[in-house]
């Protein structure tokens, strides 16, 4: 009876997510239905990006969860590897797929930024080839995760991947960034800028409220979901 | 150039990635729910 | 430490023994740096131009190549669960197997990447970097890929995983391997790059062995 043991701590978590699920829901509706009303509606075009910015209320929260999303990983990896945390490992192969897809949509919508604003769809701009290497060790945590017969070999190899991989962030971000200002004329515009007036930050705090809203309901109806798998998993092998 | 289409793709771009995903994820959900259940594995 | 030179010893034996899978990789190498110039066309300008660039690509993608099979004979045979068992660290036979593997692979594209650079109009003084910053970086580019090959033990499409784990990782190393050549045709700034590179391969030596060790225990579990 050592997976009744093992699925202990997850099934405290159903019972938490059942209950905490409906109402976190309701919330991000809510929080993504201002946000998008005053991104879309309620603030003026930007003096210098026009309505492009835009683009930027999606585009900035996506690159800061799908880096938060990865520094999730790194600590549900410690958590499987040093405490053995049963649930850290199904919710790092929830979150994984989660954290890529918010780093593709910041990657599509930078391109998409990038035509009207640079005049090409990309740049070999430092934050842009960051996040696009970041999004590939997001796809090398999804695959080597899931390419072991025996799930649990797949969830520790990902969670020692996840960690060498955050103390290689901040060296890929300082090399990316060296490279970039060597080839790169400074000439390219940087997103973001220095100031940010406040007519543009109250919606982009709002959109990236309801993307953490819609980020931790996606991690939670996933880890459900491997929950339920890893049970029909041990159902079939005893049977 | 017109910016207008730029910016209709980009939010398109995140419907189909953020709605394919939590779609995706919820019928997993459920099928999942629905294979535990032919099992008699569900719980209440 | 007696541990660490018998194995060592070892891996280097087995690989004196069976030449021809060191050759395979050089070859590889070699065949892969001359397509470039077919691709692109024989523009000395052009070739001297990207030549650091290339070569470290194709050293980056011949030292991946053959890291496949670093743990994995050991891990079908049984070794390394001695090894598991052994009263000495696994992180210095992690140490090990790498600096095996980079005596038998990144020490030979080391001597073998300036002559390439003949073929790509490389001047002296770039011939020399280039050997240098490979000299220096690949060791960094083992213990990568070592970590690599002992995550991807026994998974399904192995080789193919392995590459794709490896290579954002390889990011930093490439940078400034390559740039360091570069720096010495555009003129200043190799230092830099060869002390950022040699600080990079310190720290894959100082971090690495732990996480390959990690990787080997819980794949003999």
């Amino acid at each position: 009876m050592a997976s009744l043991h093992v699925l202990a701590n997850p099934a405290r978590f159903r019972r938490f997510s059942q209950k905490v699920l409906p109402v976190l829901s309701g919330a991000t509706a809510l929080v993504l239905a201002v946000g998008l009303y005053l991104a879309l509606v309620e603030s003026p075009p930007d003096y210098q990006q026009g309505e492009t910015v835009r683009i930027m209320f999606i585009h900035v929260p996506s690159a800061w969860l799908a880096m938060a999303g990865y520094a999730l990983l790194a600590g549900l990896g410690a958590a499987l590897l040093v405490w053995r945390h049963p649930l850290a490992a199904l919710m790092a192969r929830a979150a994984a797929p989660v954290g890529a897809v918010f780093a593709a949509v910041c990657l599509l919508t930078g391109s998409l930024w990038g035509r009207p604003m640079w005049g090409t769809y990309w740049v070999w701009d430092a934050r842009l080839t960051s996040m696009l290497l970041l999004f590939f060790l997001y796809l090398g945590h999804i695959a080597l995760s899931r390419a072991y017969d025996d799930a649990e070999r797949g969830d520790r190899a990902a969670a020692i991947l996840a960690l060498v991989g955050v103390i290689n962030l901040p060296v890929i971000k300082f090399s990316v960034d060296w490279w970039n200002t060597l080839h790169q004329p400074a000439s390219v515009m940087k997103l973001g800028g220095p100031s940010i007036h406040p007519a543009i930050l109250t919606p982009l705090m709002v959109m990236a409220a309801a993307l953490l809203l819609l980020f931790v309901v996606l991690v939670m109806v996933r880890t459900e979901t491997e929950i339920d798998r890893r049970r029909l998993d041990a159902a079939e092998r005893a049977q | 150039m017109s910016h207008t289409p730029f910016i209709i793709g980009a939010y398109v771009v995140a419907l189909l990635g953020f709605g394919g995903l939590l779609v995706a994820s919820l019928l997993a959900r459920r099928r999942i729910k629905r294979e535990l259940g032919h099992r008699g594995l569900e719980r209440r | 430490m007696s541990g660490f030179t018998a194995l060592l010893a070892r891996d280097l034996r087995l690989v004196w023994r069976r030449p021809g899978d060191v050759m395979v990789v050089l070859a590889f190498f070699v065949v892969a740096t001359v397509l470039f110039p077919l691709g692109i066309g024989p523009e000395t300008n052009l070739l001297a131009r990207i030549a650091a660039g290339i070569l470290w690509c194709a050293a980056l993608f011949a030292a991946l190549l053959s890291l496949d099979r670093l743990f994995a004979a050991d891990y079908e045979d049984g070794a390394l669960d001695l090894l598991l068992l052994a009263p000495w660290p696994l992180e210095l036979a992690a140490l090990a197997k790498c600096l095996a593997h980079w005596i038998v692979t990144g020490l030979p594209l080391a001597v073998l990447a300036p002559f390439m650079g003949l073929l790509f109009g490389l001047s002296g003084e770039g011939l020399a970097a280039l050997g240098l910053t490979l000299l220096v970086g690949t060791p960094a580019l083992s213990l990568i890929g070592g970590l690599a090959a002992a995550l991807t033990l026994g998974a399904r499409r192995g080789g193919a995983l392995l590459a794709l784990l490896a290579l954002p990782l390889c990011v930093p190393t490439l940078i400034f391997g390559a740039g360091a050549v570069e720096a010495v045709a555009t003129g200043g700034g190799f230092l830099t790059h060869l002390a950022i590179l040699g600080a990079l391969a310190l720290l894959s030596l100082a971090t690495l062995p732990w996480a390959i060790a990690a990787a080997l225990r819980q794949a003999g579990e």
